[in-house]
């Protein structure tokens, strides 16, 4: 991979962390409020998944998307805008964190019901399939959906039409409290495909590189019409399951190893020995996106809400509720 | 030149028709493409348009929902079909988190054109899973368009409109009703939602009825007409949106109101439509409101007890008289 694309990579996932540190910051600041799912730990999943893909495929999140629409390109102005429930907001402030969108970006929502991207990906893959379109569609999941009847009917429906769906796995130990093992039998997500026919691959959540390399020789196979990819990423996530969760269920030892395993550094490290870029011009780099990020935070705060009468409005295209008489 | 035509055949010819002017519009299910759907209604569009367009789905009733949204957010236009109404159980985050708030949650940048097709009532022996009137559980959801033709002419003219319609429209078909036969026109328009259609002209009560209970109230006004009670009737053919208007200028007119639909009578749309009345034409009214609907059971198999449950002629006869 030549050097921009790799300073891209590590960019991207330096652009997750930091927005998602102010956004943690901004939230005990009381700048933001509601529920806040932060995806700190987890940015080589996104930034690799999605440096695979081209700006015209579309890609399903969760409730933990920040990482996902970031990846995917949005305007963290615009996303912190939302996040504080502004009017400028991507979704003029209507949907917040856990329902940040961008059709234009081709991201169809982060989503507050588990397992609920499942068929809206296949959905996607089936409108890509009858118009003929060289797209691809990645279905962010976590470890915890898998339990859901979703999955399966979904997985089974983008096998059997061979779909251009790649299902992208953030296997991050936890559903909220309940660990893997105390909601499933099996210890590999992975395992699941072949009840559908389905290839899958299990790589290291944390390495940019790795997530990157499974995504792209899965759009590989979904554009040669051969179907759909399970690819499980392990990874881990360093907050609670939102914030203001301090995630005592999660024993101490388990977070210290994982936080040695951190996405950053670790590519970081591979970008200095490889020789693609120096500490100091990493520092830069990281330094100039802090910058960034802060000032969407106070370019967020600045921003007007929306005027309430626009509360009865967006319900329909073509009809707007009834407003309150005062 | 007029042709004989049945309600199914009448959706058929309206998804027929929008499937042949737009390539976007598929159908999705279970069994409807080789085997033309449970009742029938998407017989020979597999033939005619292809296996892509024309999909029979695994048994997976949300998933059938979910994909439709998917596929409508980037641009297409499905009309899935959910078997028997009773089975939207299966596909509820899909219909009430997902369909109905997308655009309002994405602050309305988004569109999502798609038709939900619901074979639901009861009559025929179907027994309690398969004989349900639940359609006031999705109009109490904000974002959702329900529709509930009556005739032949309707079925089609309100089907073009929900696939030209650019919000998720669930479309009631009670199964009733599939067999029905009109002569009709060969061409056909669509008809607009919130347009309710006056079946009968009366000035001495108003009866609005929903689904099959649209012909048992027609069929129990000519009886009243005989003892002199003349019942105008009003289908709405749309339950959301709702034309209040012609309802409440009959309403002023008659000064009574007697509701008929096929729902257990608890919580239910005809509920709605009373309380409606009663907030907005308590002037007008010279009576107190009549509620006629199922009893608050499942639907029973035997036909004495289902017939006994489900609303018949004679209980908006004595519903009517019990205010006129």
């Amino acid at each position: 991979m030549e050097k921009t694309k790799l300073l891209a990579l590590y960019k991207k996932m330096v652009k997750i962390r930091k927005f998602e540190e102010q956004a943690s910051e901004a939230f005990a600041m009381g700048d933001l409020q509601g529920f806040v799912h932060l995806y700190i730990g987890e940015e080589a999943v996104a930034a690799g998944a999605c440096g695979a893909i081209s700006p015209d495929d579309y890609i399903t999140s969760t409730h933990r998307g920040h990482g996902h629409m970031l990846a995917k390109g949005a305007d963290p102005k615009l996303m912190m805008a939302e996040l504080c429930g502004r009017a400028p907001g991507y979704c003029r402030g209507k949907g917040g964190s856990m329902h940040i969108s961008s059709i234009d970006l081709g991201m169809l929502g982060a989503n507050g019901m588990v397992g609920a991207g499942f068929p809206l990906a296949v959905g996607a893959g089936i409108a890509q399939k009858i118009q003929k379109i060289e797209q691809v569609v990645v279905c962010f999941f976590g470890d915890g959906s898998t339990n859901e009847g979703l999955f399966h009917e979904s997985l089974n429906a983008a096998s059997l039409y061979k779909l251009p769906v790649i299902f992208v796995c953030e296997n991050n130990l936890y559903g909220i409290s309940t660990r893997q093992d105390r909601s499933m039998a099996i210890e590999d997500i992975a395992d699941r495909a072949t009840a559908y026919k389905m290839p899958s691959v299990i790589v290291d959540g944390n390495d940019v590189l790795a997530v990157h390399r499974a995504v792209a020789e899965a759009v590989k196979r979904a554009k040669a019409g051969q179907g759909p990819t399970l690819i499980e990423c392990k990874t881990y996530k360093h907050h609670g399951h939102f914030e203001g969760d301090p995630a005592l269920y999660r024993p101490e030892q388990e977070v210290e190893e994982w936080l040695s395993k951190d996405p950053i550094p670790r590519f970081e490290q591979y970008l200095v020995e490889e020789k693609i870029a120096t500490t100091e011009e990493l520092n830069d780099i990281s330094e100039q996106i802090q910058a960034e990020m802060v000032a969407a935070v106070d370019y967020a705060i600045e921003c007007p809400f929306l005027e309430v009468s626009e509360a009865v409005k967006d319900v329909y295209t073509d009809l707007v509720e009834e407003g309150r008489n005062r | 030149m007029k042709k004989k035509l049945t309600f199914g055949g009448a959706i058929n010819q309206a998804i027929d028709l929008a499937m042949g002017q737009n390539d976007r519009v598929f159908c999705i299910g279970e069994d409807i493409a080789l085997m033309g759907g449970s009742f029938g209604v998407t017989r020979g569009l597999l033939q005619k348009y292809g296996e892509d367009r024309v999909i029979d789905t695994p048994i997976s009733e949300a998933l059938i929902v979910g994909a439709a949204v998917g596929a409508a957010a980037v641009g297409m236009v499905p009309i899935a079909e959910i078997m028997f109404a009773d089975f939207m159980t299966y596909c509820f985050d899909q219909l009430v988190n997902q369909a109905a708030k997308m655009r309002y949650m994405y602050g309305g940048n988004i569109e999502l054109p798609m038709v939900v097709r619901f074979p639901g009532g009861g009559g025929i022996q179907a027994a309690a899973q398969h004989s349900q009137n639940l359609e006031n559980l999705l109009v109490h959801i904000p974002g959702l368009k329900v529709v509930y033709p009556t005739t032949v002419e309707d079925a089609r003219g309100l089907m073009l409109s929900a696939i030209n319609d650019k919000n998720p429209v669930m479309f009631f078909e009670h199964k009733y009703l599939y067999a029905t036969m009109e002569e009709v026109t060969e061409e056909f328009e669509p008809i607009p939602f919130g347009k309710a259609a006056i079946r009968k002209e009366g000035s001495d009560v108003t009866i609005v009825a929903t689904g099959y209970c649209v012909n048992k109230a027609l069929t129990a006004a000519e009886k009243l007409a005989g003892e002199g009670i003349k019942a105008e009737v009003i289908d709405p053919r749309t339950l959301f949106p709702l034309d209040t208007a012609t309802i409440y200028q009959s309403v002023d007119k008659t000064g009574k109101l007697v509701v008929v639909t096929e729902e257990n009578k608890r919580s239910a749309w005809s509920a709605e439509m009373a309380a409606l009345v009663a907030e907005d034409k308590y002037d007008s009214l010279k009576a107190k409101i009549v509620r006629i609907g199922a009893l608050n059971t499942p639907t029973p198999f035997a036909k004495n007890l289902e017939d006994y449950v489900l609303p018949q002629e004679e209980d908006i006869i004595n519903g009517v008289k019990e205010i006129c």
